[in-house]
């Protein structure tokens, strides 16, 4: 069943537009029908900004389908679906990424708001993601010695993520 | 106003027919500005983001999550937004609740929404957290200060995923850094009639500002309503951007009013009569769809502002928009309607609120 572009409902009516050379099928249910039937100039349809993303993720050329350790998203993945897998990603393919976070915010560091008590370095966090994964496929293997080593690991992790100063004693910490 | 009371169970019928506290018109340039936005979105250190989260991560993300804004000193209700049957779900769309994104996404996933809909945290979007401020007119301070005080008090119970270099960490690149999208929703019909509207778009998007219309990406500009929001993330603090919008919001209200005292001027008697016209229809017709009406209702709300219409209100107008859609005529209404008998419940519901102000 297509659903109908603007809103989630059943589409009722199928055209192809031709915009610039280029098909463009557009779903609509009954009620944008009509208000697409009646307005004679095809719509203004404003680029999203996952869209324009699209874009720039198509320039990007990679050599080789990388992995990120972590989650095992490709950056091929990444590129087709313009999310990343987990917050490591940002660290496994930093060299593909930051030209495209200068591309989209003429910028690449941060200026703003921190949170107040430092959290985990991004390291002891993408190594939390990577024992929860192997938690899991200990699990499933039913290697439950090595699940409880790695839970005992991973909750230590924890602990140390959920302790950190500016929690209780250290107020000073702005 | 949202019902009162420990444990105030969602009730889709009482909700649709008051609305968010928002849509007031008692901020500052309510006559132009509708609302501001604020939304912050962030992840939690040690889970993967959504793409990668399975079943039972997102179940837990969701009671992790829900757990910590509850005990906020902020009176919350949560919405299990999995359990939601279409209509609901795109009822909390129409009040700007939830996107649709959610709405239609699967799988554990909810909102958590404040007292009069001034803040509501969506959990399992894009990203872990995806939280909004909403409020009356042109307040980016004031819907930063709440923005900023609801993080640090999430923040206090659970840890976000930041790097020192690139900021707070989300699942798309584009929201990286600040993770915050301020956006202000401006009511431009004299800009439109004049099509005057280019030049902003073209302005905006030199100063790296987006335009968009009434329910964000991708949608149309609907009822001659314009978001203005930023796009850059990464290397603009909050405080620049809230002060960036707050030099170029004013300059467009003043380009409004301007073109709306040259349309008195010169055109006094067409828009005299397009305004008795809207008005006319919407208090007399029997079946109209949302589109026309939210045509009509633009050009009453120009009217209203203009003194050409003295007995309704900006914010009953502002309602409207939100209550002649689907699903919440379907909820007002108590039961399901196909799409003639929606035109007919709209109709009712219009010549209903716009008799008895």
């Amino acid at each position: 069943m297509k659903k109908c572009r603007h809103c989630s409902r059943r589409a009722t009516l199928h055209v192809t537009e031709i915009n610039d050379n280029v098909a463009v099928p557009v779903h609509l249910c009954d009620d944008c029908a009509q208000g697409y039937l009646n307005s004679s100039e095809p719509e203004d349809e404003v680029p999203t900004q996952a869209a324009e993303l699209a874009a720039k993720l198509e320039a990007l050329v990679a050599d080789e389908d990388e992995e990120c350790s972590n989650c095992n998203i490709s950056f091929s993945q990444f590129r087709e679906q313009g999310r990343l897998g987990c917050a490591a990603c940002y660290d496994e393919f930093r060299q593909d990424l930051m030209p495209l976070l200068e591309n989209i915010h003429e910028d690449s560091s941060h200026t703003g708001k921190r949170p107040r008590r430092n959290p985990g370095q991004s390291t002891s966090e993408s190594q939390l993601v990577h024992l929860r994964t192997e938690q899991r496929k200990a699990i499933e293997k039913e290697d439950y010695e090595s699940a409880a080593k790695l839970r005992d690991e991973i909750a230590r992790l924890e602990a140390e993520l959920h302790n950190l100063p500016g929690s209780s004693t250290d107020d000073s910490v702005d | 106003m949202a019902s009162e009371g420990e444990q105030s169970a969602f009730c889709p019928k009482d909700m649709a027919k008051t609305s968010g506290a928002w849509l007031s018109a008692d901020g500052p340039e309510s006559d132009i500005v509708v609302s501001t936005r604020i939304r912050l979105a962030r992840n939690l250190a040690g889970f993967p983001f959504m793409t990668k989260a399975d079943a039972d991560t997102r179940a837990q993300l969701v009671q992790t999550l829900k757990t910590a804004l509850l005990s906020s000193r902020h009176n919350m209700t949560f919405i299990n937004v999995e359990l939601l049957d279409e209509l609901d779900a795109q009822l909390l769309v129409e009040r700007q609740l939830i996107s649709r994104e959610l709405a239609q996404a699967e799988g554990a996933r909810g909102v958590v929404v404040g007292e009069g809909e001034f803040i509501s945290v969506m959990l399992n979007e894009e990203d872990h957290v995806r939280m909004q401020i909403l409020h009356s007119g042109l307040s980016l301070e004031q819907c930063w200060d709440l923005a900023n005080e609801v993080d640090d008090g999430l923040e206090e119970q659970i840890s976000y995923s930041f790097d020192d270099r690139l900021g707070y960490l989300t699942a798309c690149p584009t929201n990286v850094g600040t993770g915050i999208r301020v956006s202000v929703m401006l009511h431009l019909p004299a800009l439109r009639i004049t099509r005057e509207i280019q030049k902003v778009h073209t302005a905006a998007q030199k100063i790296n500002l987006a335009v968009r219309g009434l329910y964000g990406e991708g949608s149309q500009a609907m009822g001659d309503f314009y978001q203005i929001s930023n796009q850059v993330t990464l290397g603009c603090s909050e405080q620049d951007l809230l002060n960036n919008l707050g030099d170029v919001v004013p300059n467009i209200l003043g380009y409004e009013r301007r073109v709306r005292d040259l349309l008195l001027r010169d055109n006094r008697s067409q828009l005299d009569d397009q305004v008795a016209r809207a008005m006319g229809i919407l208090t007399s017709a029997r079946s109209i769809n949302s589109e026309e009406t939210m045509h009509l209702l633009s050009s009453v709300r120009l009217g209203v502002n203009l003194g050409m219409v003295t007995d309704v209100s900006i914010a009953t107008v502002n309602e409207l928009f939100i209550q002649t859609q689907r699903s919440h005529l379907q909820r007002i209404q108590g039961q399901t309607l196909e799409s003639d008998a929606r035109n007919e419940a709209r109709a009712a519901w219009l010549r209903e609120r716009l008799s008895n102000n």
